[in-house]
């Protein structure tokens, strides 16, 4: 009401922009780049070295693919209504598949890479099929997956770390074009493909109503079902390539620790981005700078020289503070003070 | 001839007076029943260490009852439920968990059987167990230091990656090494920071500190186990250094790909977290049966393994491949 009547003045384009869903999350970053810049004074350096762009920003974006991969895919299945708890076991799946395929057999790398992304849609399949045909909740649906799936890829590892010298998949995690990093170009590939699938056809319209009201889509003649096993397939092929760019980066599929709770932070990025866990609308950019939020506070404190012992502690505080700067009640709040503040001012003025 | 018989009579005498207890056992514990409560085969490690076991038994004639876990207590204490229904001699356990075992250790108790503890730690009560064999992990970070400060002349700015914050490994590793070093002033630890004892958080965290830090002036990697190192040295290998050269390494576990990285010159030493616990655990079940008192713990040290041997070892470890 007071923001209403409120003159327009030059805190009017300030006050549009606050309101902007877009706002927060990046302030958030931009904050906790700054502050990493604090820390470690030549954080922004980018140099070259044998012909690889090098420097911190670029470590965040290489370390930080995974999830920003994964938190492509989880936003469309949250935008349904449902979730994915499955996708760090997917992870382990499509790395030892792509391992030990590469490894023990003589297949064409390139092939075993597409067989390791097909078995990562299956699993998204699978878990559409629980959710969207037999109305399974999701949270139980993918539970099944995350539990087992660690046990499928140590079955397929034989529970050791598979290792593997292969150039062509090792590329797909640490490969060099112009400078830049393999991993970067999937993941702009997949946030591109994805962005023209939900914005310039009716998909990304049919998965906001589904996740808004599934019941009344249905009845407005929306297969439902179908919209989200797409979802759900998504989210798998998404995790398979997480996997691929860890297993590949490290050039051995270690199942027991590959992408382990990597499925939390990628919940975790879409809540930062502002998309809903009731489902409907749903923000894929924002997303995307969540997790990009969560690898900087990570990088962060990897070159802070802090003790590890206050790793977590920092993480949680930190994503604390970007969430509550989020929450409407807390950002009416400081509205409400800054307000006051400007009044108080405009008082002493006057 | 009369005075050999006479002393064979004397010998029968003796050997029914003297207590069936005392002095029966033969040392190896041959003829020995005993039950083995494992983890599971969850890791590399723990299957070598289960084939020892099992060769040891072997090889010294002792009757091996071996019992798989899978990583569930309730599996393991219903193997030592069936291992005091068969009347084994002794059980050696391998406990998943640390709590959790009074009852069923009282109830080995009860029927008079001596229970051996190895790995990893257990809360019961002391009366409970006859002791614990397991690996110093002190000693692994003591002989690692040792390794680097002969190396390096004691003079060497060294960087650290711990294990997952907490775990008993990191923090006696970490202890062990770092006592060693403060023996030489020049001897630092410049950056440390947790690689939770994965290949990728090892890789991530050496990253961060050659990004931190000019390469040329870190002397040496000291990594709490080798998945982390091998991360590290992929990642020094990006970085355009040289692992196992510009900066030496130093790590724990000896697992066959270490051997494969120091036969390929990226890496310079490993201390061996021994898998060898079947004979001191055996040594001590006929201890105990021959009425000596043991001590709380009995220790097992690994040695330290250099890229001279590395080749042959990977072959052996890995299993001929």
């Amino acid at each position: 009401m007071s923001e209403m009547t409120q003159p327009a003045e030059r805190g009017f384009s300030l006050q549009s922009l606050t309101r902007n869903r877009a706002f927060w999350p990046i302030f958030a970053l931009l904050l906790i780049l700054l502050g990493n810049r604090l820390i470690a004074p030549d954080f922004f350096n980018i140099e070259v070295v044998e012909g690889r762009i090098f420097g911190s920003l670029i470590v965040i974006l290489i370390r930080g693919a995974p999830v920003v991969l994964l938190s492509i895919g989880m936003t469309l299945v949250i935008a349904t209504k449902g979730i994915d708890l499955s996708v760090g076991a997917v992870i382990a799946i499509s790395g030892a598949v792509a391992a030990v395929l590469v490894s023990t057999t003589d297949i064409n790398p390139i092939l075993a890479i597409l067989i390791s992304i097909g078995v990562g849609a299956l699993c998204g399949l699978w878990n559409g099929i629980l959710v969207a045909y037999f109305n399974i909740q999701p949270i139980v649906a993918t539970l099944i997956l995350m539990v087992s799936g660690r046990g499928i890829a140590q079955l397929i590892t034989n529970g050791q770390i598979a290792i593997f010298n292969d150039e062509t998949l090792a590329f797909v995690g640490t490969g060099v074009i112009a400078g830049i990093q393999f991993p970067i170009y999937i993941c702009i590939a997949v946030f591109v493909i994805v962005m023209l699938l939900v914005r310039r056809t009716a998909i990304g319209l049919l998965i906001e109503s589904v996740g808004a009201n599934d019941r009344a889509s249905y009845y407005a003649g929306i297969k439902a079902a179908q919209i989200k096993l797409f979802a759900y397939v998504a989210s798998g092929i998404c995790a398979a390539l997480a996997g691929l760019i860890l297993t590949a980066d490290i050039k051995g599929a270690d199942a027991n620790n590959a992408g382990l709770w990597l499925e939390l932070d990628a919940i975790l990025a879409v809540v930062i981005g502002g998309t809903s866990l009731d489902g409907g609308r749903f923000f894929l950019g924002l997303s995307v700078i969540g997790a990009l939020i969560i690898q900087s506070v990570e990088t962060g404190i990897l070159q802070s020289g802090l003790p590890p012992t206050f790793n977590l502690v920092v993480k949680a505080i930190v994503i604390l503070i970007v969430l509550l700067l989020q929450s409407d009640v807390v950002r009416r709040w400081i509205s409400n003070s800054v307000n006051r503040l400007r009044g108080q001012m405009r008082g002493q003025t006057a | 001839m009369r005075f050999t018989k006479l002393s064979i009579i004397l010998l029968v005498v003796v050997a029914l007076i003297v207590p069936t207890t005392f002095a029966q056992v033969p040392e190896s514990g041959e003829g020995l029943t005993i039950g083995f409560a494992q983890v599971g085969s969850e890791s590399a490690w723990r299957t070598a260490f289960s084939e020892a076991v099992i060769a040891e038994a072997e090889e010294r004639g002792i009757n091996l009852l071996f019992s798989d876990g899978q990583q569930r207590q309730e599996n393991q204490i219903s193997a030592i439920r069936s291992f005091i229904a068969q009347g084994v001699d002794a059980i050696i356990l391998a406990p998943v968990v640390e709590t959790g075992w009074d009852e069923v250790l009282q109830e080995a108790a009860d029927n008079e059987i001596p229970v051996v503890i190895v790995d990893r730690n257990v809360t019961a009560d002391r009366s409970l167990w006859v002791t614990r064999v397991s690996s110093d992990f002190v000693h692994e970070g003591r002989l690692a230091a040792a390794w680097l400060a002969q190396a390096t002349a004691g003079d060497c700015a060294i960087v650290e990656l711990q294990g997952t914050v907490g775990s008993s490994a990191a923090l006696d590793r970490q202890q062990g090494f770092n006592e060693v070093i403060a023996l030489f002033d020049n001897m630092e630890i410049v950056l440390t920071q947790s690689g939770d004892f994965t290949r990728t958080g090892g890789k991530e965290v050496m990253e961060s500190f050659l990004n931190t830090m000019d390469p040329a002036e870190i002397c040496a990697v000291w990594a709490h186990n080798d998945d982390m190192l091998i991360g590290a040295t992929q990642a020094m290998e990006e970085a355009g250094v040289d692992p196992g050269d510009d900066i030496l390494t130093i790590s724990v576990d000896a697992i066959p790909d270490i051997f494969l990285a120091m036969s390929e010159g990226k890496a310079n030493a490993t201390v061996e977290l021994s898998p060898n616990m079947g004979g001191p655990a055996f040594d001590a079940v006929v201890a105990y049966l021959n009425g000596e008192t043991l001590p709380d713990w009995v220790p097992v040290a690994g040695g330290i393994y250099f890229p001279d041997t590395a080749a042959e070892e990977y072959e052996r470890r890995s299993g001929g491949e």
